[in-house]
This record gives C-alpha cells, structure tokens and sequence, in this order.
C-alpha cells in the first residue's frame, strides 16, 4: 500500500464518485420509494385494471436483471426517439426498479391493516383517499419500514451500476483509477469501505427513524 | 320522550354472495330514544346498522334521516350522511397509531377542517365525557378494553352525529369491563342521545330500552317495548323472551 498515492490520488477521485454516488441515490430513493407507495396502493386496494397495470410493473421490473433494465433506458429508447442523459438514465432505472420491490413490502404491510379501521374511518366520514392518506399509510410505512429499508441499502449498491452507462459514480472512478494505475487491490478495498461506511449510516439513520416512529403496541412496544 | 322521528329506514334488502342477509327491514328511530336490536348471530343486526351507516350499500329500499332521503350513488352526499351518523364496533377499530387524543381529534382536523387547537380542546372535552381524560396521551395498545370502548364513543361523539349506532360495544369485554362501557352509554342515553344499539345485555336493555326490536334471518320478527317482549304473562310466550331466557340461563 502506498500511503500517497491513497491520499493524493484515490481519495480525491473518489470523494468525486461519491458526490454522484449521493445524487443517485438520494433522488432515487425518494422517487423509488414514492412509486412503490403508488404501486403498493394501486395493487391492494386500487380498481382492477389499475392492480392488474401495477402488478405487471412490478412483475418486469422485478423479473428482469437491473443491467438489462439500464441498458433498454439509455440504449434501447434512443431507437423510439428518447435520448435520455446517462444521469436521468440511471435515476430513471433505480427508481423503477427499487419501486417494483417496494410495492412489494407495502402491499404487505397494507394487507396487515385490519379492515376494520378503514370501517371505523369511512363512518366517521373520511373519503376513501383521506382513509388511506392518514389512517392506512402512516400505520403501514410503519410496518414497512425494516423491509423498505433493505430495500434502500440495496439501493446504494446497485447504484455501482451506473458507471456501465457512463454516469461515473464510485465504482466508476475507481475502475478508471485502477485501469490507470493498476492497483485493483488499494482501489477497490478502498472503494469497499465506502460503501461500507454509506451502508453503516443508512442502518443506523433508518433505525433511527424506525424507532422514533414507534408506536406502542408494536411489536415489542 | 315520543319525539319526532330522527331516522327512518323503508324495505331495506341486502344480498351478500347470494344469501339474503337482511329482507324488506322497516324501522324508526325517534329523537331521543333508545334502541336495543337483539337477536341471534348472523341475524342480520350488524349487517343492518353497518347499512344505515352506509358502510354497506343497500341493495334497494330508503333511508331517511330527519325526513331527508339519503342518496346512496352520490358521494359527497353519502360521505356527509355518514359524518351524521356515529357507529361503535363491537373490536373498537381505534386508530392504532395515534394517541387517545389524536384518534379522537383526527376527524375533527381532517373532515370537519377543524384548527388543531380546537379539535384538541373538543377532543380533550369528549375524553373527560367518557371519563378517559388522564389516558389522553395513551395509544390504544395501553387502554383496558372498556377504555378503548369508551375512546371509541368518544370519537364518535366528537363528530356530534345525530344518532349513535352501536354495534355489540360490549361483546368483546370481561363483564367487569361491560359496566363501565354500559355507564357511558345510560349517561348520553339520559342526555338525550338517539341510539340503536345491538346488544345482548337484556337487563341493561330492559330498564333503558325505549324499545326493542328482535332480529332473525334478516327480518324484525316481533318490536315492543321491554315490558311487553321480556314479560311472562303473556299466553303465547314471545320470541324475544324463549332467546332472552336461554341468555339468562347461560349466565345465572
């Protein structure tokens, strides 16, 4: 290991990469996040046609390698005239994709909500989108959190993807680095640690948060 | 208290995956009475109040309430019906994830559009009502059963519904509970409070009942006030007393 080529070389190229890794993940997450609620909510208690449009959503993205998935959005939609740039390319694809597996943890955690307090809702006046709003979703985000967050972490790995369609993350910068100098070993041990330590801070904030919203009666309260 | 007529339901029918559940049911309520619905499980009772609450949709028949049809296709209407009519579960149906103040609150924020301060000091009155206004900042998980029957009323009460449908509020409760839960309910009766309620407590029934209505496979078989349903003398013994005796045997 050499000491200034780490300092001087490799930990400025990859606090660039991390600087992109970070504006992949956080718009991807939200916006994953935000279509795996529709997802989730259209399948379980949406009109036929529109769980049967969601569950189709999810069964492509879910069934289809990530790589493919990017490849089709930066490559294959030229071919229909839409020229997205690597960076849309690849929010686009994380977002689908960390949707379809979203959708799946909500839906779960909405059948878990007893119907019975959609019943209690609807009589005492609530419209069906307010009954879901603020009676239904806060309980099952709840429920989905430990599995929602797996999902988030996974995020943050598979956003080493990006680099294949040319938005140079991370992992990016580490392998024109290592290409350059030929220390894989430095290059990607270090790189390891990176994600390491973003997965580290995620667990610990989304325990965090997982805790602050506990509500008694809860699993263990 | 024969008042006017506050509710009036006409030739209610209802279809459940091809079995009739309730069969041409005409009833009323008048202001300020008491109803108690009883009769055996599947009878038709919860299925009844669950469809004057326009929780279920009637197949066919009329619902009036204060001489007002109510109109089952359009939604606001049936979403402002309903804000008038408060309904009490037999399993509470508390909103889990929000405090006894909150679950009470919560429709006085988001349908009335009350401000949060005066949802909280009308919730805060409605607790101190059923007599929970120290477990204000308790959630559901930490409320004795009667406790959460009576923040269930509360919640109801504080969206000042025109009539309470209360659908076997003590069913789920250990007799030492059911008291506390029948207390509330004698209290807003006094008051004045229009109720019809599915129950199986005869004796409670008996000396609070304005009248009572006995309901099997879907249809109100015999109506009358307590006296004349619940007492012996009579030569032909009625329905309502042969099941009321068969309760009383259970727990004597």
């Amino acid at each position: 290991m050499d000491p200034s080529f780490i300092w001087s070389e490799l930990v400025p190229a990859l606090n660039d990469g991390l600087l992109v890794s970070l504006l992949l993940i956080i718009p991807s997450a939200f916006l994953g996040l935000l279509l795996g609620i529709l997802a989730g909510f259209s399948r379980t208690f949406g009109p036929p046609w529109l769980s049967r449009v969601a569950s189709a959503y999810a069964t492509v993205f879910r069934g289809t390698p990530l790589l493919v998935q990017l490849f089709m959005l930066y490559f294959g939609l030229p071919n229909i005239g839409v020229y997205l740039t690597p960076y849309v390319a690849a929010i686009a694809g994380f977002s689908l994709c960390s949707g379809a597996y979203h959708s799946e943890y909500i839906r779960g955690a909405l059948l878990s909500i007893k119907s019975g307090q959609i019943r209690a809702a609807e009589s005492l006046g609530f419209s069906r989108f307010r009954t879901m709003v603020h009676i239904v979703l806060p309980q099952a985000m709840r429920r989905a959190l430990p599995g929602v967050s797996n999902e988030l972490i996974y995020l943050i790995k598979y956003s080493s993807l990006a680099y294949i369609i040319t938005c140079i993350e991370l992992t990016g910068e580490a392998k024109i680095l290592a290409a350059q100098t030929f220390r894989y070993t430095e290059v990607f041990l270090i790189v390891g640690c990176y994600y390491l330590i973003l997965v580290s801070l995620a667990s610990v904030g989304l325990r965090k948060l997982e805790d602050m919203l506990r509500v008694p009666g809860y699993g263990k309260g | 208290m024969a008042g006017e007529e506050l509710l009036r339901v006409e030739g209610l029918n209802k279809m459940i995956g091809g079995t009739s559940i309730l069969s041409d049911v005409t009833m009323s309520v008048q202001k300020g009475d008491l109803k108690v619905l009883i009769g055996p499980s599947g009878g038709g009772k919860s299925t009844l109040l669950q469809c004057i609450n326009l929780l279920l949709f009637p197949d066919n028949g009329r619902i009036l309430l204060e001489g007002n049809e109510v109109s089952f296709r359009r939604k606001r209407e049936v979403l402002a019906y309903r804000q008038q009519i408060g309904m009490i579960f037999q399993e509470f149906n508390l909103f889990d994830h929000l405090n006894a103040l909150h679950n009470v609150s919560i429709a006085l924020r988001k349908v009335k559009r009350v401000s949060s301060r005066q949802a909280a000091e009308r919730a805060e009155r409605e607790l101190t009502r059923v007599g929970i206004g120290e477990q204000k900042h308790l959630y559901p998980a930490e409320l004795s059963g009667g406790q959460k029957q009576r923040l269930s009323i509360a919640r109801a009460l504080a969206m000042d519904p025109a009539i309470l449908l209360l659908d076997e509020p003590t069913s789920a409760l250990d007799p030492e509970l059911i008291g506390e839960v029948l207390g509330v309910i004698r209290e807003l009766s006094q008051k004045g409070m229009t109720m019809l309620m599915a129950t199986h407590q005869m004796g409670f029934a008996k000396t609070l009942a304005q009248e009572i209505m006995f309901m099997e496979q879907g249809q109100i078989v015999e109506q009358g006030g307590p006296q004349e349903l619940l007492s012996c003398s009579d030569v032909q013994e009625s329905r309502t007393l042969s099941f009321c005796s068969k309760i009383n045997e259970l727990y004597a």
